[in-house]
């Protein structure tokens, strides 16, 4: 009782509020950004499948070519990152330290070369953005998706410098539970947009 | 229905469950065509349904009932009433709940019509329960208790709530219309009290048509 009661002393500022969501607010905040990016990359697929599906335009439009085989070995990669930064997660949620720098680590690295080998396969791939519809909607789309990626590595980048501050342990790991959930978002996102761009 | 999202370990299934189906996808478009749209559809029908299989953690349970606390040696009642405020049998009730040096807080939640509350005109209702707010607390202060007065959030539970963020009750005292006219008591206001707020409430009944009509001669 005189503990409780010292500690009502010493705090200072409004109490703590009543949650009604069962959610954390930080992993509500995501969730809610998340929504946000659905839609915005509904917008885009629309735009997609107008042009695909409505205008008859061929996919993709001859003389172009697309580098299925680089854009699979990119999935695989980012996939794999994924895989990563789970591991990075339950190895804090057991308190391995070094698990979870190597997991984010690995996971930095597998999203920077994901997005070189994407910059390198703009570079080479034959056509740009001016190129008719079928270009357009092909940067457009997998540019969106390119940029979640600098987001979610920027993300990667935080949390991995945070990690090897020793930010993060077993009973505190939100930044990591938050940005894995982003980063599993992305993962989702291109799996979609691979199948829709180039496998389709 | 499970939300995808809500931790690290859903959304890293989620991706497994959609790795899977586009693998199934890719598999039997390979083999035909129309084989493949099949499995597209059986692939968003099954992610959908596994989505709905598990129940939310925690959803089923009853929410948690929200408490207060306030300094040692104080007592603290929080009053929640609206048309009520001034009624007799409310200050009575105070009066008796209250103890020496109890700290009061009157909460009037403004009760503009569902129309005005639609078209954000809470101005009249709010102005009116201020009238009232302060003729109470005049009237409170008048008995040597320490009173102070708000105007809340007009739904009662949600101005209950706001109240005790602010104010740690040790009971909470309700005003409410006698059946059949009041409102709150339609929307069962007492019952939910009960089961959200985790401390001693004390239910009201205020006739204002009987106290202001004259007391039958003997």
């Amino acid at each position: 009782m005189a503990a409780a009661h010292a500690e009502h002393l010493e705090h200072h500022g409004p109490p703590a509020p009543h949650y009604s969501s069962r959610i954390t607010p930080g992993v509500l905040g995501m969730f809610l950004f998340i929504a946000s990016e659905i839609m915005l990359f509904g917008s885009f697929f629309t735009a997609y499948f107008f042009v695909r599906v409505v205008n008859g335009t061929p996919w993709p439009t001859p003389p172009f070519h697309l580098p299925i085989y680089v854009a699979f070995i990119n999935t695989c990669i980012l996939v794999t990152s994924s895989f990563t930064v789970h591991w990075a997660l339950q190895s804090i949620k057991r308190g391995n330290v070094w698990g979870l720098r190597a997991g984010l680590l690995l996971t930095f690295l597998m999203g920077l070369t994901f997005l070189i080998t994407q910059a390198i396969e703009y570079a080479r791939i034959g056509f740009n953005t001016t190129d008719g519809a079928f270009a357009t909607i092909f940067f457009c789309l997998t540019g969106l998706h390119g940029a979640h990626v600098l987001v979610g590595l920027s993300i990667l980048l935080f949390m991995t410098i945070r990690a090897f501050r020793g930010h993060f342990s077993a009973e505190h790991h939100d930044g990591v539970e938050i940005g894995g959930i982003y980063w599993h978002f992305v993962d989702v996102m291109w799996i979609v947009v691979y199948m829709t761009v180039y496998i389709l | 229905m499970r939300n995808p999202l809500r931790s690290e370990a859903e959304a890293f299934r989620f991706l497994i469950a959609v790795i899977v189906g586009a693998l199934v996808i890719v598999g039997a478009a390979y083999v035909n065509t129309w084989l493949g749209v099949a499995a597209a559809i059986l692939a968003v029908g099954g992610i959908a349904w596994w989505l709905k299989q598990e129940p939310v953690p925690g959803a089923a349970d009853p929410p948690r009932r929200i408490t207060s606390e306030t300094p040692a040696g104080v007592h603290r009642v929080l009053v929640v009433a609206n048309e009520t405020v001034g009624g007799e049998a409310l200050i009575s009730t105070v009066e008796r709940v209250a103890q020496p040096g109890s700290e009061l807080l009157v909460v009037a939640p403004a009760m503009p019509s569902q129309v005005r509350h639609w078209a954000s005109d809470v101005d009249g209702a709010r102005a009116d329960a201020v009238q009232r707010l302060h003729a109470t607390v005049a009237r409170l202060e008048a008995t040597g208790l320490e009173v102070r007065g708000e105007i809340g959030d007009d739904d009662p539970l949600v101005a209950i709530e706001d109240a005790l963020r602010t104010f740690g009750a040790d009971e909470i005292v309700i005003s409410t219309h006698p059946e059949g006219r009041s409102h709150w008591l339609e929307q069962d206001l007492i019952g939910k009290a009960r089961a959200r707020f985790a401390l001693p409430i004390t239910h009201v009944v205020v006739d204002l048509a009987a106290e202001r009509s004259p007391a039958p001669r003997a």
